[in-house]
């Protein structure tokens, strides 16, 4: 008797979690759905499987153009950020210095932006010092918003790391920046290589920057956008959205398992 | 005297308004195993640290070899340390490890092997080479720390608290073996401990540490025999504290008229002033002995076993003496008996006259 609300209850909320999954996940489903379905327009019922609007797309110069532009804006921003995320997760997990929770703030402080006003402003700079929008506008904003992820992998990766490991290095000889080069990075490596992955990852998904800031150079989101005008274009846009999104969840899986390999050797030494 | 391998001056350091370490001055012979014993955070590794160069003394002087090492950093300074977690690095194998400072030499690489080879033959982990640091036990991080350190062959290795993270068994054994590697490389050895049995087996001398001060620097058996205080008494094993009047004063010792145990002869510590006519003692619980027999001999008391606690090869025994407020402290080997003497019974004290200590406060 005890047993049966509790089940209903249980009911309810399955029911609850399913809903919302689907209101999340099923229209994104549908996107690769549609891009096998042999037909130009855009609507049940299916009438058949296809590879041709894949095929289209490696003949479209202007879709590989903008594919390459995403891949460089990508590179340089994954860089940028882990860089200037290691700098600042080094900078917070091992000094203290007067204005630290501040810096704190400020460096996570993106994440609550609106882009749209970030990229106005940027946008209302470039032009006012004379330089005109370009992919680099791009990578640099896009950096912005990419180092928060990048600093909260890294300093999580940092706080793994045993101060006195650094210390022992200095003990046996070795410099600072040795010690840097020996010890340091190769612990850390395994954030590095995450911050990389979801940095980039973000930059290739980003829309609003990169539709103010590219001027002439598109990149992928940018290009898509441009292509919703034709109908007729929009089953190979599908096509391209589904490598897209399955670019991104490779990525994003690789990330997270480099980053659970890392956390399991960490525990392996703290249970030893 | 040689010239000491560590002179340490008015060494003062502070964390903001915490003062951790107050005017420590101390000398280390060279060759020598000194150990730096006190309570938790009386600022044992906060003043090994210094001499490692990993803290920036607030005051005073460290010497290494006659040279003065404020203001060099770790890598410049002739010490290695053992860390009190070992600080293996996770990512290189055993050898790696051990090899790690050696590569900064720029040896031959057959010289190199050599080398590491023979540090790790020196703590008997010769065939350890090949193995991860995940792969190893606590007493084996503790060697692989410990050849990283010596292959370096520096003037002085530092150990912070080295066996603390051990079980009983394996911390007795490596004490054993610490002691000879000590021996076997002579090299001064600095060691951080907490556990006065580890200070009074390994050491050659022992600085006591009391918050931040040193209270006493001196030989194991000296410091165990002769404590200056009350606190160093206490702190190294169990102390039966009473309190007489000074009858007559020499250089070296106290005629001292202690209540129920008559007339003494109390030994001074260095550094004793007398406060007033009266002074504080201490006899060891292990200078009382049980007399199974009675005889006739004016130094014995009476009391009563209030409480006993069994240690296999002795007992600890609370023993109640008319006169005195506080239960005697009694060590007896269990050769005669001593784990049968119920509480209740009564006991004749017999005790050494000479074996009392007059205590500073
Ligand atoms: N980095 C630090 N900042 C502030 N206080 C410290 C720091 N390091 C040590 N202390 C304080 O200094 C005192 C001595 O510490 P420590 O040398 O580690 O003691 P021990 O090794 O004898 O246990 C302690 O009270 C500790 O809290
Ligand atoms: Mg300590």
């Amino acid at each position: 008797m005890k047993g049966t609300p509790f089940l209903f209850k249980g009911g309810w909320l399955t029911l609850y979690i399913v809903l919302i999954l689907s209101f999340l996940y099923l229209p994104i489903a549908l996107i690769p759905l549609f891009s096998f379905n042999n037909a130009a327009a855009v609507a049940f019922p299916l009438s058949g499987f296809t590879l041709r609007w894949y095929d289209a797309l490696w003949g479209n110069k202007e879709m590989l153009r903008a594919a390459l532009n995403s891949l460089l804006v990508g590179i340089i921003v994954a860089c940028l950020s882990t860089l200037l995320g290691i700098l600042a997760a080094r900078a917070l997990t091992r000094y203290r210095f007067p204005g630290k929770r501040a810096a704190t703030a400020f460096l996570s402080a993106p994440l609550f932006l609106p882009e749209i006003i970030v990229a106005v402003s940027l946008l209302t700079i470039i032009l006012s010092v004379g330089l005109t929008p370009s992919l680099v506008a791009v990578a640099l904003g896009q950096t912005i918003f990419c180092l928060p992820y990048s600093m909260s992998v890294l300093v999580a990766g940092f706080e793994g790391m045993d101060r006195s490991l650094e210390e022992a290095s200095r003990d046996l000889g070795e410099t600072a920046a040795g010690t840097f080069r020996r010890v340091t990075l190769p612990l850390v490596a395994p954030a590095i290589v995450s911050s990389l992955i979801v940095s980039f990852t973000v930059s290739l998904d980003e829309f609003i920057l990169a539709f103010f800031l590219a001027g002439t150079e598109p990149t992928l989101p940018v290009y898509i956008w441009g292509q919703l005008r034709f109908a007729a274009k929009l089953p190979s846009v599908l096509a391209l959205g589904s490598l897209m999104l399955l670019a991104s969840i490779l990525l994003i899986t690789l990330a997270e398992s480099v980053r659970r390999r890392a956390e399991r050797r960490l525990e392996q030494q703290v249970l030893l | 005297m040689t010239d000491p391998m560590i002179a340490i001056h008015a060494l003062e350091k502070s964390y903001g308004i915490y003062k951790a370490l107050h005017a420590v001055s101390l000398d280390v012979a060279p060759g020598e195993f000194f150990s730096l014993l006190g309570p938790s955070g009386c600022g044992k590794t906060t003043l090994l640290r210094s001499i490692a160069g990993f803290e920036t003394p607030s005051a005073g002087d460290i010497r290494i070899d006659g040279e003065s090492v404020i203001g060099k950093a770790p890598n410049q300074r002739p010490t290695n340390m053992v860390f009190q977690n070992y600080a293996i690095f996770p990512h290189l194998s055993v050898a790696e490890n051990v090899a790690y400072g050696l590569k900064r030499l720029k040896l031959s690489p057959s010289e190199e092997k050599r080398r590491v080879s023979e540090a790790l033959d020196q703590v008997r982990l010769g065939s350890y080479g090949e193995r991860r640091a995940q792969q190893l036990s606590g007493g084996q991080r503790q060697r692989v720390a410990l050849a990283r350190a010596l292959v370096l062959r520096p003037k002085v290795l530092l150990l912070d608290e080295p066996l603390s993270a051990l079980d009983k068994k394996l911390r007795e054994e490596m004490q054993v073996e610490l002691r000879a590697l000590q021996r076997a490389v002579g090299i001064t050895f600095v060691l951080v401990t907490h556990d006065q049995y580890e200070a009074l087996a390994l050491s050659d001398r022992i600085a006591v540490m009391f918050a931040g001060r040193v209270a006493q620097i001196a030989t194991p058996k000296e410091i165990y025999q002769h404590p200056q205080s009350r606190e160093v008494a206490a702190f190294l094993g169990g102390m039966n504290f009473l309190s007489g009047r000074i009858l007559n004063e020499t250089a070296t010792s106290l005629s001292v008229e202690a209540g129920r145990f008559g007339t003494v002869a109390a030994t001074k510590p260095a550094g004793f002033t007398r406060t007033g006519e009266t002074t504080a003692l201490g006899i060891r619980p292990e200078r009382l002995r049980i007399l199974w027999e009675p005889q006739d001999t004016p130094h014995q008391i009476t009391g009563t076993v209030v409480d006993r606690d069994y240690f296999g090869e002795t007992t600890h025994l609370r023993i109640r003496a008319e006169g005195l407020d506080e239960p005697l402290s009694v060590i007896e080997t269990n050769s005669f008996g001593a784990d049968d003497l119920p509480r209740g019974a009564t006991v004749q004290l017999a005790y050494d006259p000479e074996a009392f200590v007059a205590l500073a406060d």
